[in-house]
């Protein structure tokens, strides 16, 4: 079996300094997702660079439909940067060195 | 080294309270946070002297001595007392410059002005504006490579903060291309795991190809004869030279593929793009009487 470290919600509250609502709110909205373990919750390993990201922003007074709405944008952005790149290569067919 | 005005980075006034700092530096970290800023040198910039900004004025230590001292800081007792410092942290600055190729170094770290450095010493305390998380920092990366080194997969080794890490840079990687490489990042904290380690290739414009995905194109000069004759002729291609046949009454601008002559398919073993070739027929200069008289007769036959 694949050992995965897991760190619970709780403790992970505690070191960022978050209610634990906060977490369940983010994942209502489907932008985390938990795991329940032996009566515990726990955040997997792979949902923590998302979700520390989603802290820093709740630091900046951006409640969670806010932050729903920039991780939207964030994707959308991220697929016209990779588009732009691609352009801007195709674009240099046309250009004289 | 300059003063920095950490009341004009934040907008605010001297007489600024504690909660209008907060208020002025989450306003200001909301538009140039680097997580709301992806691949956006220039933003992560500001974030930092913003950041800085916000370490001196919210600490109300730090911010009683910048105000003590102000644009005179140079002659305060501080400052003399960190030059001892700050000349053994310059010093260690030429330490371990990675490996050649990279550009932009690694980004992610908070970096403190020198002007920051000389009137409170080393980095600030991790309290002030960002907490660092369990999962440790993404790490950014340039490397630079030409067309020709993409022709193949092949392993290059990097040093990576000290660290020597293997990659393997697949074959028809293209300009602007990101490569993660998972773990390789800042070290994570509390057992957190370590962040990745992102690898933006760079592959300038080739002398001889032009490159659209998979496939080059090129020009290639044709003399009049051959072009009117036919015949055969030596082309470039990333590989080395191969024979390409003319046809007779060739036009110009006509286009030939060379079918697999293009660059290798991404992540594809064995696919191969073309290369296009555009015939740019050369007409004789310089005639001899001769010619001319030839061409006359042709132009009348």
């Amino acid at each position: 079996m694949k050992t995965e470290h897991l760190i619970t919600v709780r403790e992970f509250c505690v070191y960022h300094n978050v209610d634990n609502t906060f977490i369940n709110s983010l994942q209502q909205a489907g932008l985390v997702s938990v795991m329940i373990k032996s009566n515990d919750t726990f955040i997997p390993e792979t949902e923590l660079q998302k979700l520390e990201k989603m802290i820093s922003l709740h630091q900046l007074d951006i409640n969670v439909a806010g932050i729903e709405a920039i991780t939207h944008l964030l994707d959308r952005m991220e697929q016209m940067q990779q588009k732009l790149i691609g352009m801007h290569n195709r674009l240099r067919i046309y250009e004289e060195e | 080294m300059a003063f920095i005005d950490y009341y004009k980075i934040l907008g605010i006034d001297k007489a600024a309270t504690d909660k209008d700092i907060k208020n002025a530096y989450r306003k200001q970290a909301r538009k140039y946070h680097p997580d709301l800023n992806p691949n956006n040198t220039e933003a992560n910039k500001k974030f930092q002297e913003i950041n800085e900004a916000n370490e001196v004025l919210s600490d109300p230590e730090k911010r009683k001595k910048y105000d003590k001292y102000g644009e005179n800081w140079q002659h305060g007792e501080a400052y003399e007392q960190q030059s001892r410092q700050q000349q053994s942290r310059q010093n260690n600055n030429g330490g371990p410059g990675g490996f050649e190729g990279f550009g932009g170094g690694f980004g992610g770290g908070e970096d403190f002005s020198d002007f920051f450095q000389s009137m409170f010493g080393g980095a600030g305390s991790a309290g002030g504006g960002r907490r660092t998380g369990y999962r440790g920092q993404d790490l950014n990366a340039e490397f630079q490579l030409n067309l020709q080194d993409t022709l193949q997969t092949h392993k290059q080794t990097l040093t990576v903060n000290g660290k020597n890490i293997r990659i393997t840079i697949p074959a028809g990687i293209e300009n602007g291309q990101t490569i993660k490489i998972a773990g390789h990042g800042g070290a994570g904290t509390n057992g957190g795991p370590a962040g990745d380690l992102f690898i933006k290739f760079n592959i300038p414009a080739d002398a001889r190809f032009k490159r659209d995905g998979a496939n080059l194109y090129n020009t290639i000069k044709l003399d009049l004869y051959t072009a009117v004759l036919g015949g055969e002729l030596m082309v470039e291609t990333p590989t080395g030279k191969v024979k390409v046949k003319v046809k007779p009454e060739t036009q110009n601008g006509t286009k030939v593929k060379l079918k697999g002559k293009g660059m290798p398919v991404y992540k594809k073993e064995n696919e191969s793009g073309d290369l296009f070739i555009t015939y740019d027929i050369q007409i004789p200069v310089n005639l001899t009487d001769k010619q001319k008289q030839l061409f006359e007769e042709l132009s009348k036959s």
